[in-house]
């Protein structure tokens, strides 16, 4: 469950990242003025406080929206909450990654493709985006890992991850301890993997300028 | 919305800003205590030691804030030992936990803080430093620690605020600081909206006054690093550095 949250999570926190660094880029005012409001308002605030608001608020919103449509009653799905706040909170941390790394990429190499004729969607896929997985890499890798621990607070809303099932097993044989201790090891065990994994990755995308 | 229940109810918020602060800066400071001898033993690399170090600060960098709470706040209650021992009276308070937990956290990040700065700090400054005759307490005390710190400021700075964000899972063990004040307007009126909404805007204001507090310290003590300090550094002193 906290892998399917977080995996879920970090899908959407990634599109909305790319979007919102897409925005940034743009130039345009209303585009970068809003996700300026964004990202600073969701930094500002503590995860928790933003997925009990979308659970309770989102839910209550839902229904005040349905009722101006005459639906029936919708029950938002904590699993649901759970992506839906996570993937927003960590969406903004990510419009700053890939933000940062597309601006390390030289401006000169953009316009020497232009020179070269190719049109703005090569330019995107050839020359942008290599790099920009190259440069975002480290960044993506450490919001990851906030990411999976930030999961553990859904258990707050209800939801059986991790955390929730030790606390019910804890409380259920009286061995509090050992539950969460073995939550503990499971979250050590999910960051060794993937920040070995992630490592691999950096490796693998770096292999090409070391090379030459 | 009814935002005439927040400002009824405005002691609940005041009284969970003073909670979060409290467990906030307590916090930071316990952990920065930690922190000091726990980033000099790494930058040195002391044997034994820094193994130690290392695995205390992989657990609490690796795992979640929440759990590391309910360990020590539930899990620790289990044993017997601990009921019967002169330290319960201090772990059967939801209080005490939180500050115990955070305060571990922190210093967790913040040893990782500290090491980092130390060991870019120019090799130049500790063997002039040694070559005056400094022992190796004052070549930390008033050498390498001043510089390393000041350089750690901004880094600093974030983790300051995440403790304050972190702060927030105090509220599940039932302790009212902010968010817990806007859950209990929850619970008290069932307005789900107005009470997180004011407990995010609490949080943001707080956030942004400590980014402003570290912009300003920043300014006071990285002025000697700052390349656009005016017309008093000439670029060639730049070139020469």
């Amino acid at each position: 469950m906290t892998v399917a949250l977080a995996i879920c999570a970090l899908a959407l926190a990634t599109t909305l990242g790319a979007l919102g660094a897409a925005g940034k880029l743009s130039g345009r005012r209303i585009a970068s003025g809003s996700v300026m409001t964004y990202t600073t308002i969701v930094r500002g605030v503590p995860d928790l406080v933003m997925i009990l608001l979308i659970y309770f608020g989102g839910q209550r919103f839902i229904n005040d929206i349905g009722g101006l449509f005459g639906w029936d009653y919708v029950e938002l799905s904590k699993f649901l909450a759970g992506v839906i706040a996570i993937g927003f909170i960590y969406g903004a941390y990510m419009t700053e990654t890939f933000r940062g790394a597309y601006m390390t990429i030289p401006r000169g190499q953009v316009e020497a493709a232009q020179a070269l004729g190719m049109n703005g969607i090569a330019i995107f896929l050839r020359v942008s985006l290599p790099q920009l997985i190259r440069f975002a890499l480290p960044g993506y890798a450490n919001v990851w890992q906030v990411l999976v621990k930030s999961t553990a607070v859904v258990s707050v809303i209800g939801l059986e991850d991790l955390v929730g099932l030790a606390n019910d097993a804890g409380k259920s044989v009286r061995e509090p301890f050992l539950f969460f201790a073995f939550a503990l090891l499971a979250y050590l065990f999910i960051y060794f993997v993937t920040t070995n994994l992630f490592e691999w990755l950096e490796r693998r995308y770096a292999l090409k300028t070391h090379e030459v | 919305m009814r935002f005439d229940l927040v400002f009824a109810n405005w002691e609940l918020f005041a009284g969970g800003v003073w909670m979060t602060m409290q467990l906030t800066v307590l916090s930071v400071l316990i952990g920065f205590c930690i922190a000091l001898p726990c980033g000099i033993i790494r930058a040195r690399g002391i044997k034994y030691a820094n193994g130690l170090v290392n695995a205390y600060v992989y657990v609490f960098r690796g795992t979640p804030l929440l759990v590391q709470l309910y360990l020590i706040y539930y899990g620790l209650a289990q044993f017997d030992f601990v009921k019967d021992s002169f330290l319960w009276p201090v772990l059967r308070e939801a209080w005490w936990c939180a500050l115990i937990t955070l305060s571990l956290n922190s210093g967790a990040y913040a040893t990782e803080i500290i090491r980092g700065a130390l060991q870019t700090t120019p090799k130049g400054e500790e063997e002039a430093a040694t070559a005056l005759g400094l022992t190796r307490f004052k070549v930390y005390a008033l050498v390498l620690l001043p510089s390393a710190l000041r350089r750690a400021l901004p880094q600093y700075g974030n983790e300051v605020v995440f403790m304050l964000h972190g702060s927030a899972v105090a509220s599940i063990i039932t302790l009212q600081d902010i968010l817990g004040a806007g859950r209990t307007l929850n619970a008290k009126f069932y307005v789900a909206y107005e009470g997180f909404i004011t407990a995010a805007i609490l949080y943001i204001c707080l956030t942004f006054m400590l980014v402003g507090l570290f912009r300003l310290a920043e300014g006071r003590f990285l002025r000697h690093l700052r390349i656009d300090a005016g017309d008093r550094i000439s670029p060639k002193a730049i070139a020469m550095r």
